[in-house]
């Protein structure tokens, strides 16, 4: 909104409103991370005081209605199968970033950057239930039996590929426009404006869309728990069958009680503990300042 | 030409709509509540059963929830819920609630249909899903590896499995793990080589649909409804609903609702099989 007064420090009775429900609302935002933390801790509780921590690390297997409960298989599969897809969705969303802006046509970049959108729009359902018909089949007839850690990996793979793209869009779009006539002054070719100049500018936005995508792909639970096939075991390769953290609160906790229950809770903390540590890099890296200056 | 609005005017007026919304919900509390909760096998059965219950007795409402038969049990322990749905007889320790059984299920083996076996002894059932069998060859089929597909804990088709194979869920080697039925029919129906087991009901339904996926009979006797109405049937369970004390009132009403003829049809149609035939 633009305020009719000349001076925009003078403030209208409206602008008192808006600003008393802006911070209202930006302290119910705050108040809910802090209700979900403390109401996972509190959940959790009882597993952490009947099993303790450090079991979750050092039980032979995760049978928790036999009261066995260790984790460590699952944080691997989570780890590996985010890992694999942030390599592969990484290079594939910068590439199509520059694709859109040095190298195709406007009307084409336009509407590809509309499909990416989409893309991004796509609930993670219809991606699990595409890999569970289509992707899961095709990789048994590889290898069998097909779900597995490769499986997810390329499901995660289509997710975040959006988030990545849109992200490096966007840095790259802020680039200030001297720098690439300055750039086309000099006589440099596409390619060494883009290797000299626009990556090492965008380093940091780029990172940034890297990070969030690693988040999303962290917190995604529906399509890996439909193609990676919940088996709970440490992968020795990409055809092993993995249990995420997310998959794993997603499968037992409608059915789980006491002990079982809470164990869940905890794997949602341990969940909850990678994430925050993604995203406060994430938010550490975007606070430095952008323009870096570049050799 | 549009209007402009500011950001602030928008805003409000969606508040305004948000709050409009929730004040319509304390004008609906004067009906009369059953809340019914548990087995996601019979969830989708009680809900229909629910739908033609209010619609002949106005003033009512039943809300179902689908969680599993233990938090069913539980729920109604806890006084969370009226009536709990368990997808199994009740336990020795159980003793002290009402059980009272509507219809029957058969938890059933299925193949991909492709697979040319048409029949496993339970032996060999058991073998392979503790990983002593691993290639088809071994029972008569082809030379392809065995993929088995097992459920998540806590589910009551793993335990009535279980249970009926005397088997611990530690002793099971799975190559996938699944949660419902549907997913265990998808995943087998896109494995040729895969064995899986679920609900008789959802199989039936899915295996005339088209769906390419073969129920195999156990101990000779054919996975049918028929053969679950008469008891035949290995390895079927009664599908239970359970209450806290003798049922009265509405909840007596809606518990005979569920067991009389009116229902058969709502029953027939989930592949599950009413007590009469």
């Amino acid at each position: 909104m633009i305020s009719s007064s000349s001076n925009i420090s003078s403030r209208s009775k409206g602008d008192y409103l808006l600003s008393g429900t802006v911070r209202l609302l930006a302290l119910m935002a705050g108040g809910l991370l802090l209700l979900v933390v403390s109401f996972l801790i509190h959940e959790s509780w009882p597993a952490l005081q009947h099993i303790g921590f450090w079991r979750f690390f050092s039980d032979p297997d995760w049978y928790p209605t036999e009261d066995s409960y260790q984790l460590t298989p699952m944080i691997w599969g989570t780890i590996w199968a985010t890992a694999g897809s942030v390599l592969l969705a990484s290079p594939l969303g910068i590439l199509s970033a520059l694709f859109c802006h040095f190298y195709a046509p406007p009307l084409l970049s336009r509407w590809y950057r509309r499909m990416v959108e989409l893309l991004a729009g796509i609930p993670s359902v219809v991606f699990g239930f595409w890999g569970l018909v289509v992707l899961v089949p095709l990789i048994g007839r590889w290898h069998p039996p097909g779900p597995s850690l490769l499986a997810g990996i390329l499901i995660l793979t289509l997710m975040i590929i959006p988030t990545i793209m849109l992200v490096a869009h966007a840095s790259i779009a802020h680039v200030p426009v001297a720098y690439i006539h300055s750039a086309s002054a000099l006589g440099l070719s596409r390619w060494s404006m883009i290797w000299h100049i626009i990556l090492p500018t965008t380093k940091v936005g780029l990172l940034t869309g890297i990070l969030l995508g690693l988040a999303r792909a962290l917190g995604e639970t529906m399509a890996v728990l439909m193609v990676c096939g919940n088996v709970v075991r440490t992968p020795s390769h990409l055809f092993d069958p993995i249990r995420t953290l997310t998959a794993n609160i997603a499968l037992e906790m409608a059915y789980a009680l006491g002990d079982h229950r809470a164990a869940l809770f905890v794997s949602g903390l341990l969940l909850m503990g990678l994430v925050v540590l993604f995203v406060s890099m994430a938010e550490g890296l975007r606070h430095r300042n952008t323009y870096v200056a570049t050799k | 030409m549009p209007r402009a609005r500011n950001p602030a005017t928008v805003f409000l007026i969606c508040l305004f709509c948000v709050c409009a919304l929730l004040g319509q919900f304390p004008a609906e509390a004067k009906e009369e509540q059953l809340v019914i909760t548990g087995s996601s096998t019979m969830a989708p059965l009680v809900s229909e059963m629910g739908k033609r219950f209010e619609s002949l007795h106005t003033g009512t409402r039943i809300d179902v929830q689908a969680g599993g038969s233990s938090r069913g049990i539980a729920d109604v322990l806890n006084g969370l819920a009226d009536i709990g749905m368990a997808s199994r007889a009740l336990k020795a320790q159980e003793n002290d609630l009402y059980g009272v059984v509507i219809a029957h299920d058969g938890v059933t083996v299925i193949l991909h249909s492709n697979n040319p076996i048409q029949a496993l002894t339970d032996d060999q059932i058991k073998g392979i899903y503790i990983g002593v069998i691993t290639n088809w060859k071994t029972v008569g089929g082809l030379d392809a590896p065995i993929t088995v597909v097992n459920k998540a804990e806590g589910r009551s088709t793993l335990e009535l499995f279980l249970h009926y194979f005397t088997l611990s869920n530690r002793d099971i080697k799975a190559h996938v793990v699944i949660g419902d039925n549907e997913q265990g029919i998808k995943t087998v129906a896109g494995n040729p080589h895969a064995i899986g087991y679920v609900s008789i009901g959802t199989a039936q339904y899915d295996a005339t649909h088209g769906v390419p996926i073969r129920l195999l009979p156990l101990r000779n006797i054919p996975a049918t409804l028929k053969t679950v109405r008469e008891g035949t049937f290995p390895l079927s369970r009664p599908l239970t609903l359970v209450t806290k004390s003798s049922p009265a009132g509405l909840m007596k009403i809606f518990i005979d609702f569920a067991r009389s003829s009116q229902v058969h049809d709502l029953i027939l149609k989930q592949y599950f099989v009413p007590l009469q035939g």
